[in-house]
């Protein structure tokens, strides 16, 4: 074991990142003419990266698995994105920011990182306006702002519901005009398959076409993974189908170390499964807490009665309900963060008070909201405040324009109608915290190779809070890796083009090409679809929201064995050289085969309970997370050969600017 | 529910691509239209046939890639949804379901039910951007208001998600709806102004040499489009194109 070192600048922490910049190398903008930088994933990171590192002068090659950058998962979210701009004067600062972050991750995130990006979050917010953003605005014209999980300001921009969208479209934008420079080479529907590394350093990588099959070669002077986060190992998750580890997985085995794969976060709002034919969950946008409020019946009977289809959820009096967010929790009440949440709501639907017929869902209630809006619209109205159907009808109308969408697409799913029945919600797998380690400069251990967004470990220690996925991805792409790379390419203008004709190029394409071979030439008996239900299955029920030693080395066992069968089983028809979904699924479970075994041991190492990650050997009298101080490390783990056998190396966290303290949110 | 699957199947760009039966049962009415087709998936690749190829991702109606004609209207028969939230609750026992891709000469089929739909990108390249520089040193953000109703009204714009129904759905194949959905948003904005003219021109330059067809306003796509985009958006486009045209001096 070696301690890493994450090359964090010196100097007091306000100052680090402004020093840094200004002692790194830079490359004149005639050398970065020479320069090419291949940035895989077209998500807020990469898709903002790809955009600067052109317009700085490099020649960028981007790499998406779908039909067009624009679909990258990052459109998904919903919620917002946050930003210490401290437009509604509640004391928000970069200082606020940064501890909110720090201390909702509990205690297990770099420091010096998470200031950089409060520090760089203000100006997100300005470069996106200059897009065009269509940022929620208030009736003067300026920006809006709402409050999310974990913290006491409102500092979360919107767009509706579609947030993640409209950044996303913005990132597009900007890649689009350097595409029509011809700055930036588009490979739409190309799947990275490996990476090649020349001389110790990454100088390239191997794609397949996924609409023809071939495979190509692709050199540069640096690799960038941006392909977001391994959540799908879990199955079902609120990520896209496509969505996948295998970017990260493959740059894993040749040598960058992957830090605290176990960090997962468990989203609390989600709708519950409803049945075996699931294929993925939707998510509640973490926003509905600003004004929707969790419970579950108090007597035993109701539950029962609800289930059984005898008593509507309306017909249950106010004191017979358990608000049990606001009960546990007053200081934060629904607005706890998201780990809390999630598993208070495990708690109660464990002590069966789950309110649908799996017993595994809560209800998100927003007749108070709907009352206090409409009150209030009929007050500046001047209207009858006590005029039920009125006070319904304009509080229908403010919920609708704050939720619209999030309120059609749950009705289209579930067949009810919010504005009148409660949310029905239940936890769900939704981001991964750990991924890709990276120093200060985001790069991994592997020189020339960079990792940014969801698919590095970096920012958000062991929990997320809300709204600062979209911000830390757009941090990395658009403000930090365009200067730190250049502190590295400097070294590289007189290096010339890599030639893709190296015996390194052979090597990996030929390993490439064995494993394409040995699926359509498997003559297994089972879809790629069945493995891949197995292992979420087993992660969820036990590497799941809480875990313990037991089921964990169970776990590495049931995962060792799937993934025997696995080899010997699947069956994978078409051929090599076509357009082969089922190809391509082969590629990406094969790979969450072994990160979910890694992640088990990752989380059967880590004797401690913290953020998303629960050991229910460590939890205090009240059942919270008991945090240890001997754990206040970033384990990065590196492949040698097998993920069982996986060396673990520590990165230890000190808090110079922030007291470590016992999270509360009472 | 059983049904009755009358699913398009081409090999690729140049098979000439038939309709083929499929019989499933089992299917119940909380699936998705997607799920249903991943169960049929399932089964055929038990019995070593070919899956059907579709294109999906996030299933959530955000990102656009789903498509399909579905018995004869883009992304089936419920309004405001795409394919991917199209649930089988909206269909019976005993149906006989159609299932094709979007059709259109710009839009080639790769494979079974999924196309081709970079000319949408490639139109975006000509002109879907504001040319400011992502180096950050803008100005604040509140510096320049912005009247509220308008920039609901480019947000309405800008929640399209390029995938395709109004062109699939438009006799003409007429790529209007999409086009004028981005030319109204930046048209909308005091950031987008600067450019307005010349992104207005360049744009639909680009979607005439795509080869989609011309608008003849029949509004269909505005009753297909998942996103509920407004006719007022093409509209908004032809007064642009008009003034640019007229002062235009490229
Ligand atoms: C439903 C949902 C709602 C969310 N809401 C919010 C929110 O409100 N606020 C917030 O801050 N965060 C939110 N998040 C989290 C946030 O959206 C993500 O963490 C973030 O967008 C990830 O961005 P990214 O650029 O790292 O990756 P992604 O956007 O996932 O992009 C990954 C890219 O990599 C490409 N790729 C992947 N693998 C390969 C490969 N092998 N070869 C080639 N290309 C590859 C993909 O094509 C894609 O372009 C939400 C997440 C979800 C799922
Ligand atoms: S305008 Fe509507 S139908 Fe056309 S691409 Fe956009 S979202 Fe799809
Ligand atoms: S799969 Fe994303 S919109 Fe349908």
């Amino acid at each position: 074991m070696t301690v890493l070192n994450s090359r964090v600048p010196e100097g007091p922490l306000a100052d680090k990142w402004t020093n840094h910049k200004n002692k790194i190398n830079l490359v004149n903008p005639a050398n970065k003419r020479l320069i090419d930088v291949i940035v895989v994933g077209t998500g807020l990171a990469g898709g903002s990266a790809a955009a600067t590192l052109a317009e700085l002068g490099y020649n960028v090659k981007a790499f998406c698995y779908q039909d067009s950058p624009r679909r990258a998962h990052s459109i998904a979210a919903q919620g917002g994105i946050n930003a210490a701009k401290n437009y509604q004067g509640d004391g928000d600062s970069t200082y606020r920011l940064f501890y909110d972050t720090v201390k909702g991750g509990d205690y297990r995130s770099r420091e010096e990182n998470v200031y950089r990006l409060a520090e760089v979050s203000a100006n997100i917010i300005d470069q996106c306006v200059a897009q065009g953003v269509p940022f929620a605005r208030d009736y003067g014209g300026l920006l809006d702002n709402r409050s999310f999980g974990g913290v006491l300001v409102s500092r979360t921009f919107y767009a509706k519901g579609q947030t993640g969208q409209q950044l996303l479209l913005g990132c597009y934008s900007a890649m689009n005009r350097q595409i029509a420079r011809g700055k930036i080479a588009m490979y739409n529907r190309h799947e990275m398959m490996e990476l090649v590394i020349v001389d110790g350093k990454a100088r390239g990588i191997i794609a397949r076409n996924l609409v023809t099959g071939e495979i190509e070669r692709h050199s540069a002077h640096a690799v960038v993974i941006a392909s977001g986060g391994y959540g799908n190992v879990f199955y079902l998750s609120t990520n896209a189908m496509g969505s996948n580890v295998s970017a990260a997985w493959k740059v894993h085995k040749k040598g960058a170390f992957f830090a605290n794969p176990c960090f997962t976060q468990i989203h609390p709002t989600c709708i519950p499964v409803s049945g075996d034919h699931q294929s993925k969950l939707t998510l509640m946008s973490e926003s509905l807490r600003n004004d929707g409020r969790i419970w579950v019946p108090k007597k035993m009977e109701d539950v029962k009665a609800i289930r059984e289809g005898r008593l509507k959820p309306t017909q249950i009096a106010e004191e017979d309900r358990d608000y049990y967010l606001e009960r546990r929790y007053p200081a934060f009440g629904n607005l706890v963060p998201r780990d809390v949440a999630s598993r208070a709501a495990k708690e109660r639907c464990d002590a069966g008070y789950g309110v649908n017929a799996t017993g595994e869902a809560v209800y998100l209630d927003f007749a108070s909201a709907i009352q206090r809006y409409g009150k209030e619209q009929a007050h500046i109205h001047g209207l009858d405040e006590n005029d039920k159907d009125l006070v319904k009808k304009l509080g229908t109308e403010v919920v609708k324009s704050k939720y619209g969408n999030l309120f059609q697409m749950y009705e289209k799913i579930v067949d009810q109608n919010p504005y009148e029945t409660p949310m029905m919600i239940y936890p769900a797998v939704h981001y991964t915290m750990g991924g890709v380690w990276v120093d200060y400069n985001l790069m991994t251990t592997i020189p020339g190779l960079y990792a940014i967004g969801e698919a590095n470990f970096s920012d958000h220690g062991a929990n997320r809070l809300g709204a600062s996925a979209l911000m830390q991805g757009l941090a990395d792409g658009y403000f930090v890796l365009p200067y730190t790379i250049g502190d590295y390419l400097s070294a590289d203008i007189r290096t010339g083009k890599i030639p893709t004709n190296l015996p390194e190029f052979d090597a990996a394409e030929n390993a490439v090409k064995e494993q394409i071979n040995g699926f359509v030439n498997n003559k297994g008996s089972k879809s790629v679809d069945y493995f891949h239900k197995r292992l979420g299955k087993v992660m969820w029920d036990k590497v799941g929201m809480a875990r313990n030693a037991e089921g964990l080395k169970q776990a590495i066992e049931e995962i060792r064995a799937i993934r025997e069968e696995f080899w010997k089983d699947v069956r994978v028809p078409g051929a090599a050289n076509e357009y082969n979904e089922e190809l391509a699924k082969a590629g990406r479970v094969a790979d969450f085969l072994e990160l979910g075994e890694l992640f088990a041991i990752d989380a059967l190492h880590r004797e401690e309970s913290c953020g998303g990650h629960f050991r229910e050997e460590y939890q205090t009298a009240e059942g919270e997370a008991l945090r240890r101080p001997e754990f206040q490390y970033v384990a990065a783990w590196e492949y040698t050969g097998n993920p069982g056998e996986a060396i673990m190396h520590k990165e230890p966290l000190e808090y110079k600017n922030i007291e470590v303290k016992e999270r509360s949110y009472k | 529910m059983k049904l009755k699957l009358k699913i398009w199947r081409q090999k690729n760009a140049n098979d000439k691509g038939k309709l083929v039966d499929y019989d499933i049962d089992g299917v119940s009415g909380d699936m998705s239209f997607l799920e249903m087709l991943d169960v049929l998936n399932t089964q055929l690749i038990e019995k070593g046939e070919e899956p059907v190829a579709f294109d999906h991702d996030c299933r959530e109606g955000i990102c656009g890639t789903c498509s399909l004609f579905i018995n004869g209207e883009a992304h089936g028969p419920d309004r405001l949804v795409t394919t991917c939230q199209l649930h089988m609750r909206k269909f019976n026992d005993g149906d006989t379901i159609y299932i094709e891709p979007f059709r259109a000469k710009a839009f080639p089929v790769v494979k079974d039910l999924v196309v081709d739909r970079s000319a949408f990108d490639r139109i975006q390249h000509a002109g879907g951007y504001i040319s400011v520089n992502t180096s950050g040193n803008t100005q604040d953000a509140n510096a320049i208001p912005i009247n509220k109703e308008h920039a609901d009204k480019a947000f309405d714009a800008a929640t399209c998600i390029g995938c395709g129904a109004c062109v699939a759905t438009c006799k003409n194949s007429s790529a209007m709806l999409f086009v004028s959905a981005k030319v109204s948003q930046f048209a909308l904005l005091p950031q987008g102004k600067v450019e307005a003219k010349q992104r207005v021109l360049n744009m639909v330059e680009q979607m005439d040499k795509e080869g989609f067809g011309n608008c003849t306003n029949t509004g269909a796509c505005e009753v297909e489009c998942p996103k509920g985009i407004s006719l007022e958006n093409i509209a908004r486009m032809n007064r642009e194109y008009l003034a640019a045209s007229f002062t235009s001096n490229t």
